[in-house]
This record gives structure tokens, sequence and C-alpha cells, in this order.
């Protein structure tokens, strides 16, 4: 599995898209951190945008990705590997290479800012590791969209609708119940709706840490009482875990039984 | 070598193999015959595990095909169509499978192989191109190569010769003969019966995901008193084509 994953890996790197994406986040980090002139709100400045690009973008290279290496994948299968061992390797492979861009190219400039000697070393330690989670999370979802349509445009179709719907339509759901069932006491459903959509977990997480959650109102309360603690910081980052394992057992399940 | 115990396997509604039981022995050149849409193709890949059957077992050596791999270090396969990850050079697709096969094959002899297999099919001056500048026939040659360069046990051949100019498909076939000279087990599928007749043993002759003959070319030339396979082939086919006709209602008065 480590060869496979070093040959994607190398592959993945080797790319014009992964500099680029390496470069995106350079300069609008560089950019963040020059307007804004505060490293916490360059912090915040910076989720917003990671939060939105990284799903996009790793959804995008996961499944263009995916159909891209069908010939690589066809030759490896034909050789003494474990099925399992080609398509996990694969997707590690390509998600560690997106990691790798997004956290070389937002630490940079946090280094010449000087982040070590801030107090928002930690805060900003969140951020990439939600980054990178989120990469992840992404990248198997796109493999396992693209794993079950045959056919390249509907599963680029199906796999950008699943972004929109989790960055955007999600959070329009979300206040539309809020604003319907108002007079009901919301404050579980809201915590499980939250725990439903990876984007809106990590947006949550950062935002608690970061200790701007008063600007949130009520509910943010109630969050803080769930997510604030230890027991909610663990919580949300299993259910983070569990956005990752699930869709990527679900792929080796069809990949292990899939026809070439 | 490989046995094949009732083998069944449908694409969606298209049953593609309707229970084929075969035993294919050690050392002997297999020729997988039949005409287009007939299975050959995924009776190989159910072999090598890439297609997988809805039932039945294939064995090869001690190894059942289904949830093992390992025993594809004893396979070398060619593919109907040389698919290739297209921005490696020749040579590093070469070096790439040689680090994936490291520790089931000896890599030092397999270099050995590759170096005399490039100039028998004469490609030296592709060593350095990238697989997608390639045409189709130098890309077979690639992917003849890439199947025999691991000295392995077992052959499978999936329209080998397509593709190739004379002089490459002559020597194609040399080294098919000597790699049966030296015990190895061949199988493979053509449309050429011409080539049937030169090497191979046996014959699988399938029909509508079944097997329709099986035995040695002589035989069939022999029972169906034909001089040649192309006939002997043609004449089987058309006694099939009768008894179908036979049966539709209306013939018979």
């Amino acid at each position: 599995m480590f060869k496979i994953l070093k040959y994607s890996f190398y592959d993945v790197l080797r790319s014009r898209w992964t500099v680029l994406y390496f470069l995106f986040f350079l300069v609008s980090t560089f950019a963040l951190l020059y307007f804004s002139g505060n490293m916490s709100k360059g912090i915040v400045s910076l989720m917003n945008v990671s939060l939105t690009i990284i799903p996009l973008i790793s959804t995008i290279f996961g499944v263009m990705h995916y159909y891209n290496s069908r010939e690589f994948v066809e030759l490896l299968l034909s050789q003494p590997i474990k099925r399992s061992d080609i398509f996990i390797g694969q997707y590690l492979g390509l998600s560690f290479s997106l990691s790798l861009s997004f956290v070389a190219g937002t630490i940079i400039p946090f280094i010449a800012y000087g982040i070590f000697v801030s107090s928002e070393v930690w805060n900003f330690s969140l951020l990439i590791f939600t980054g990178a989670i989120l990469s992840f999370i992404f990248v198997g979802l796109a493999f396992l969209i693209s794993i079950l349509n045959e056919n390249k445009i509907k599963g680029f179709g199906i796999a950008i609708l699943m972004w929109l719907c989790m960055a955007v339509v999600y959070d329009g759901l979300i206040l539309m119940v809020f604003i319907s069932f108002n007079d009901y006491p919301l404050e579980k459903a809201a915590v499980l709706m939250v725990n439903l959509n990876p984007i809106d977990l990590s947006r949550i997480m950062i935002l608690l840490k970061l200790d701007i959650s008063a600007l949130m109102g009520y509910t943010a309360a109630v969050f803080n009482q769930y997510f604030g603690t230890t027991n909610g910081m663990i919580m949300s980052l299993l259910s983070l875990l569990g956005w990752i394992v699930f869709p990527v057992l679900l792929f080796n399940f069809f990949a292990k039984r899939k026809d070439f | 070598m490989v046995e094949i115990k009732e083998i069944e396997k449908s694409f969606g509604r298209l049953n593609v193999l309707k229970g084929v039981s075969v035993s294919i022995p050690s050392g002997k050149v297999v020729a997988v015959l039949g005409p287009n849409g007939s299975g050959k193709t995924t009776l190989i890949k159910c072999i090598l595990g890439l297609v997988i059957p809805d039932s039945g077992n294939i064995i090869i050596g001690n190894d059942n095909v289904k949830n093992s791999w390992s025993y594809r270090k004893n396979i070398g396969y060619l593919p109907q169509i040389a698919r290739f990850p297209e921005n490696l050079t020749v040579n590093e697709l070469f070096r790439m499978i040689q680090d994936l096969r490291k520790g089931y094959a000896n890599i030092a002899e397999a270099e050995r192989c590759k170096e005399e297999l490039v100039s028998v099919f004469n490609i030296q001056s592709f060593l350095n191109k990238h697989l997608r500048s390639l045409s189709g026939g130098t890309r077979q040659k690639v992917n003849v190569i890439l199947s025999l360069m691991f000295d392995p046990d077992l052959f499978i051949f999936d329209e080998p010769t397509v593709g190739l100019d004379p002089i490459s498909c002559v020597r194609f076939k040399e080294n098919i003969l000597k790699q049966k000279e030296k015990g190895k087990t061949i199988v493979l599928t053509t449309h050429i019966l011409s080539e049937v007749d030169e090497m191979a043993d046996e014959i699988i002759f399938l029909l509508e995901g079944k097997i329709y003959y099986k035995g040695s070319p002589d035989e069939l030339k022999l029972q169906q008193q034909e001089a040649t396979l192309e006939r002997a082939i043609a004449r089987l086919l058309e006694k099939n084509d009768n008894k179908i006709n036979n049966q539709l209602p209306g013939k018979n008065n």
C-alpha cells in the first residue's frame, strides 16, 4: 500500500494543479494577514476562505483523479497487489498531497508574521488541523461518488452538487428550520444538525475556540455548552473522523466488488 | 494449473458466462476461441480477479482466486487494450512495475529479460518517450514486454497480435513457443486461426457463455472432416445455427 501511496502522492505533487492550489493559499493568506493586520482576524478570515475552498477543490480533485487514474488502476489490478491497497493507497496519496499544499501554503505566511511567538498558535493549529481533515473527508466523498458512477460527467455533477449542498444549501435549510420552528426548543436539534455537516462542524469548532462565540447569540451558548467542553470537543472530533472513515469504508466496499 | 468451476457472470441483464467449467493443464498452450461477445475476455478477467464472478470458483495452483491476490505474482497478463498512466515514460513504467513486483520476482533477472525483449521488439528509441505519444503498435509492444519480463508460470494473452507488425508478430510467436518449451502454461484468445493452428495444444470454444467445444485442433478437424481449422470451426457454427433454426416454429413443415 505504501508503494501505491508513494506513486500517487508524487504523481499528484508533480501536477500543476497542486502547485496552483499551494500558491493560492500562500497568496491569499499573505493578503489576509496584510489587510487584517491582526493575527486573530487573519485566522477568522482564512477560516472562511478555507471552509469553502478546501471542500470544493478536494471534491473536484478527487473526482478528476479517480477518473484519470483508471488506466493506472487497471494496470495495477493485474499485478500481485491487494485490491484495497490499490484504492486506499490512491486515496491516501491524493489526500496527503492536498493537505500538504494547504498546510504549507498557510503556514509559511503565518510563520513570517510570527505565529509561534503569539498567543494564537493553538487556534491556528486547530484551523490547520481541521483544514487537513476536511481534505481527507471530501476526497473520500468524491472517490465514493466516482466509483458509483461510471459516467464521468454524471459523477462530476453529483460531486459538485454534494459540495453545493454542504457548503451553501445546508446552512439555508438550518436557517429555515430555525425560523419555522422558532417556538420550540431547538438546541439539541441544532447540535445534531451541525454534526451532520462536516463543514459546519469545523466552522463551529474553530469559532468556539476563537472565543468570538458571544457574537452568535443564544444558540452559541448552547453550542458552547456542548462543543466548548472537553467532551464536546472529543465528540466533534470523533464525528469528523466518522466523516472520513465511513465514506472510505463504503468506497472500499464497492471497490472490492467492482468489475474492470 | 488453472481449475475453473461453474463460473457464472452477468452484467446487469446480460448473461455473459453461464456456468463455465474447464481445467487448463500445466505446460500447454490453450486457445480460447469464440465469436465477439461470447465471453472470452470476461472469462480471462475472472481468472485475473479483475471481474468478480457471481458464482463458481477458480483455483490456480493452491490458491482460490476469490479473496486472494498473491497468486498474480505467477501470472503475466497482456490485456486487449493497452492502458497505461499516460504521463510516464516507457522506462519509468518498466521501473515502476519492477518496483511493485519487488519481493515477488527476481528483479535483476527481469531487467535482463526486459533489455533482451527491448532489442527483440526494436523499441530502444522509444524508451524515454511519454506513453501518450506512442503509436498503437508500439504500446502493444510495451504491453508484451511487461507481460513477459517477470518470467511467470502462467501467461494470459488477450488478442496478443492485434496491432503488431508482421515481424514483431513472428518474434512474439517464437517467444511463446520458447516459453512453452520451458514448460509454461499459456492461455490466449485470438480470432486469427492460423495462430491457433501453429501454437495451440487445445481449443476451448465459447459460444454464448458456454463451452461449446473443447479438445485439440486436430481432433476438431477430424471430427468435422475438414482440412483446415477455419473450415472446421465454420462447420461447427453452421451446425449450431441449423439446430437453432430447426427449433423455430414453422420451419418444420
